[in-house]
């Protein structure tokens, strides 16, 4: 059976593409070194419109209106200056409202562009360009840490990790939260309070890693100026242990937050670098897995939410589960000893 | 042209869901269509992926183990037709796979054409973004930055009545046309026409070098008077299908070896539903429901008349992050036996959320996943309803019209840890009134169905009547207005082999009379004090009523329409777990 993956490694190397949505302009070269703010790319998306329906506005039919606008498409205007003036004996005239660009002319009307929207292209990784997409973006080869969470507010930052946690459980305050802090990225248990948030957005952090975020604070954290990224859930539970070492062993390190929106469908994650130095390329993650004996796993859902383990082995048949449904299960070693059977479509290899 | 067996065997389908492939394979077996068996797999739609082909093999392969029978060959191709003993004669496949897809809704009218327009998109796996119109007060230009923002998959397109209204349809299809001008040439969206027919030739000129895929429908309002959705929910299944071939690996292939007839699984269920409804007794309608991951979608007919919605956003997937714009924590609370707070509850939806494709290992797991699944086909269903035919006649307002039968799939339904789970789910949520027989789709056929019937109208027919589908329970529902405690049904079931069993029901009771799997019987119904069973207040069928034999027998549901539980959750808790006590837990 397939399984889902999530990568908690502490050594590995990962590719990943950043593209613009349309093409535009490509700064970055091949093997680059990339910083995860660096601008890598823009493009231009065009500004608002405005319809302007001359013949309406000039009373006249739109074949007789084409004659009188005096603009063409691709024409650059600039605001009062005349689109089209009628023949009246007092003329009347129509003026573009702003500074713009004629996109088409015809049937008694002028669309005009004015402004633009620059859309620029955020490296978001950091590491090497191994790859440039023309006219599109870039592939970025990352070496070190790799930490993949569940939820991202859609920022990106980087900075030194601080831990403010002594154990996977401990709950963040905003007491916790002061000034020494302001620029770091903050590594934290739970989240459930709405001034720990406030508070870090106020010094401000570089970024805020959670195990569990109340889902009443997710509006909260969505509009934050800062990276957020939740790595285990929305229910209460602590971070998970794989995590907590590997990022508590990294502790003051530079790490990245890079909380990009999932989507299931592309494959974004929110996703946690540490640029470790290496002298050979670490092995890359495997994205694709079914489900065997000895791999690591997490457990998703009650009971033991979020605990890791080791998959022992896969039952035969079907294991009756305490709610009484008959599922597809696996016998897995949790880290306190405790041998418990789990449904498979309830684990995740971490690897 | 009719089918026949003669034209072929047998045949594999494949329903392509978010997060479950299944394959399906059905055959003559002694001069009938029969149910052989399924396999089923992970779906591949997804992340790493992305390409829907690898789940469509593993099902196949997971059926060829079952059944023994090779159906892929050596090339990784459908053996088709049959060779020696292997593969399959027919093939017809159904997908549902990937995100809802962003539509924006264009017609003239809010009331009039707007409407049916967003009608149709909820036919498909359609998420509405924008809505153009008339009584929009935007400008042309913001509507055009609007279209631009919001990058609709698929645009819409309605309005004026054949004959009406041209002008204004231009205006707004000019509108529609300079935002997919402005878009990049990658990003043009499907459109849709299913407006003024006269306008058919100018939307051709306008709009057909500016989409990725133009499709023309009937006028889906012919006249003012007249909705006429079936033509234009036939070009909805072919664009939607259209455009996940431009999105999602593998839909090319699946859709070849469909012989090009690839569908919405909705729309397949839809189709079924309909032909039921031709079949079945007139004066009801057929009702199906679907509780799935990525979905809720109710189908409902009424002599051949078909009303169906897929509700993305009320599936118990990713969908039930945003939930609680459609109904409210203690709505879905009510239903759950355990004494929990609304923040676990809250947690757990947001948590599933995350990972949709979990189960429910724990006793409080399943409560929650239960009481959100009958809660969200309540709301799914009370949603549909509105859009129902006005000729269709209900016992009172607020209430559903008769339905005989009612089909439910769903594994949450289907696959509960009992079968009297899977009856109050569907009690709860659907609150039939009348008599209905309630059956459930423990092997998800009804999109197989669905799509075969278009081909061989014989096979759908044949494998209903073979018991492939499991018949739940015969479900008497009364109307009573009366206070509870008050008797208001006698009930005599009539064995075939004489034996009688005798009850007497009161208002808020549930009852199960055991009418077991192979046997028939009749039933007898007094009603009292102006209860209603169908047949107007205090009337019956003094002759009987035949029945037929179900896993749970006959039911008697007189908890009220709609059911009201007592505002005091601990009391509500003991009401619950006293009914899923009477059904066996």
């Amino acid at each position: 059976m397939l399984a889902p993956v999530t990568h908690l490694l502490p050594l590995t190397t990962v590719q990943r593409e950043r593209l613009l949505p349309v093409p535009g302009q490509v700064f970055a070269h091949l093997d680059q070194k990339i910083s995860p703010l660096d601008v890598v790319g823009e493009a231009h998306l065009g500004g608002q419109h405005l319809l302007l329906d001359v013949a309406r506005q000039l009373r006249v039919p739109p074949e007789k209106a084409d004659k009188l606008i005096k603009c063409r498409a691709g024409d650059q205007v600039v605001k009062n200056q005349a689109i089209a003036q009628s023949r009246d004996l007092i003329p009347q005239t129509i003026r573009a409202g702003q500074d713009g660009k004629v996109l088409l002319v015809g049937g008694g009307k002028v669309l005009l562009e004015v402004g633009e929207t620059a859309i620029e292209l955020i490296a978001r990784v950091p590491g090497t360009v191994t790859r440039v997409v023309q006219d599109r973006g870039i592939e970025i080869t990352f070496s070190g840490a790799l930490v993949q969470g569940v939820w991202g507010n859609g920022q990106v930052d980087s900075g030194m990790i601080l831990p403010l946690l002594n154990s996977p459980e401990d709950v963040l305050t905003a007491k916790q939260l002061d000034v020494s802090q302001r620029g770091a990225v903050i590594l934290a248990g739970q989240c459930s309070d709405p001034a720990a948030l406030e508070t870090a957005g106020e010094l401000p952090v570089r970024g805020l890693i959670l195990g569990s975020l109340s889902p009443t604070l997710l509006g909260q954290a969505a509009q934050m100026h800062f990276p957020i990224i939740v790595v285990d859930g929305f229910d209460g539970r602590p971070l998970n242990t794989a995590a907590f070492k590997l990022l508590t062993s990294n502790a003051k390190r530079e790490v990245t937050v890079n909380a990009e929106i999932a989507d299931r469908y592309n494959g974004a994650r929110p996703e946690i670098y540490i640029p470790l130095p290496v002298t050979e390329e670490p092995p890359r993650p495997r994205e694709v897995e079914t489900f065997a004996p000895d791999q690591p796993v997490r457990l998703l859902r009650t009971p033991h939410a979020g605990a890791i383990g080791i998959l022992i082995n896969l039952k035969p048949g079907l294991a009756t589960m305490p709610s009484g449904l008959r599922l597809q299960a696996a016998e897995v070693k949790l880290e306190t000893g405790e041998q418990v059977v789990v449904p498979l479509a309830n684990l995740e290899v971490l690897g | 042209m009719p089918a026949s067996l003669i034209d072929a065997d047998s045949l594999l389908a494949v329903d392509v869901g978010s997060m479950t492939t299944h394959a399906t394979l059905f055959d003559v077996v002694e001069g009938h269509y029969r149910f052989i068996a399924a396999g089923q797999a992970a779906s591949t739609a997804a992340a790493p992926f992305k390409d829907i082909s690898e789940g469509v093999h593993q099902a196949i392969e997971n059926l060829q183990t079952i059944t023994g029978r090779k159906l892929i060959g050596d090339d990784h191709r459908l053996i088709m037709p049959v060779e020696e003993g292997n593969g399959v004669d027919s093939f017809t496949a159904t997908l549902s796979a990937g995100p809802a897809i962003k539509t924006a809704v264009v017609g003239l009218l809010n009331d009039v054409s707007v409407e049916s327009a967003q009608r149709l998109a909820r036919t498909c796996y359609a998420r509405v973004v924008d809505t153009l119109s008339l009584n929009d007060q935007r400008k042309a230009d913001e509507q055009i930055d609007s279209l631009l923002r919001q990058r609709p998959e698929l645009i819409v397109i309605a309005g004026g009545t054949d004959q009406g209204a041209s002008r204004s349809v231009e205006r707004l299809l000019e509108t529609v046309g300079l935002a997919c001008y402005l878009m990049p040439a990658d990003k043009h969206p499907a459109v849709l026409f299913a407006g003024n027919k006269s306008m058919v030739e100018k939307v051709k000129s306008n709009l057909q070098n500016l989409t990725s895929y133009l499709s023309i429908s009937p006028n889906l309002r012919p006249t003012l008077e007249v909705e006429d959705l079936q033509p234009a929910q036939r070009a909805m299944a072919e664009t939607y299908t259209q455009l996940r071939r431009t999105q999602m690996g593998g839909v090319d292939e699946l859709s070849s070896w469909a012989g090009g007839t690839l569908i919405p699984t909705a729309y397949a269920e839809g189709r079924i539903i309909r032909f039921l409804s031709q079949v079945y007794d007139p004066s009801k309608g057929i009702l199906g429901v679907d509780m799935g991951v990525s979905a809720a979608t109710v189908a409902a007919a009424f002599g051949g008349e078909l009303t169906l919605g897929v509700y993305p956003q009320l599936g118990l997937g990713e969908g039930l992050a945003n939930l609680l714009r459609y109904t409210s924590l203690d709505d879905i609370l009510k239903w759950i036996p355990l004494d929990l707070p609304a923040e676990r509850l809250r947690e757990y939806m947001y948590q599933k959320s995350l990972y949709p494709t979990t189960l429910p290992a724990s006793v409080e797991d399943l409560a929650m996943e239960q009481a959100l699944a009958r809660q969200n086909l309540h709301v799914a269903l009370n949603s549909l309803a509105k859009d129902f035919p006005r000729r269709v006649g209900r016992p009172a307002a607020g209430l559903m019209p008769y339905f005989e039968p009612i089909m439910a799939g769903g594994s949450v339904i289907t696959h509960a840890p009992s079968l009297g789970q899977s009856l109050l789910i569907l009690l709860d949520a659907i609150q039939p009134i009348g008599i209905t027989t309630l059956i459930l789709d423990q092997n998800n056929l009804m999109p197989a169905l669905g799509a075969a019937a278009q081909r061989n109208s014989i096979l759908p027919i044949q494998v209903l009547e073979s018991g492939a589908f499991l018949g739940l329970a015969t479900v008497v529902g009364p109307i009573a207005n009366t206070r509870p405690g008050t008797p208001i049904l006698q009930v005599r079931l009539v064995h075939q082999n004489g034996n009688e069993t005798r009850v007497e029901v009161k208002q808020g009771a549930l009852e199960l009379l055991p009418l077991p799997v192979g046997e028939a019987g009749r039933l007898y119904l007094q009603p009292l004090r102006h209860a209603d069973l169908g047949f107007g207040p205090g009337h019956t069928r003094p002759e009987g009523i035949p029945v037929t034999g179900t896993v749970l027998g006959v039911v008697i549901d007189a908890r009220g329409r709609p059911i009201r539980l007592p505002a005091d959750p601990a009391r509500c808790r003991e009401f619950i777990k006293k009914w899923l006590w009477t059904v066996g837990g």
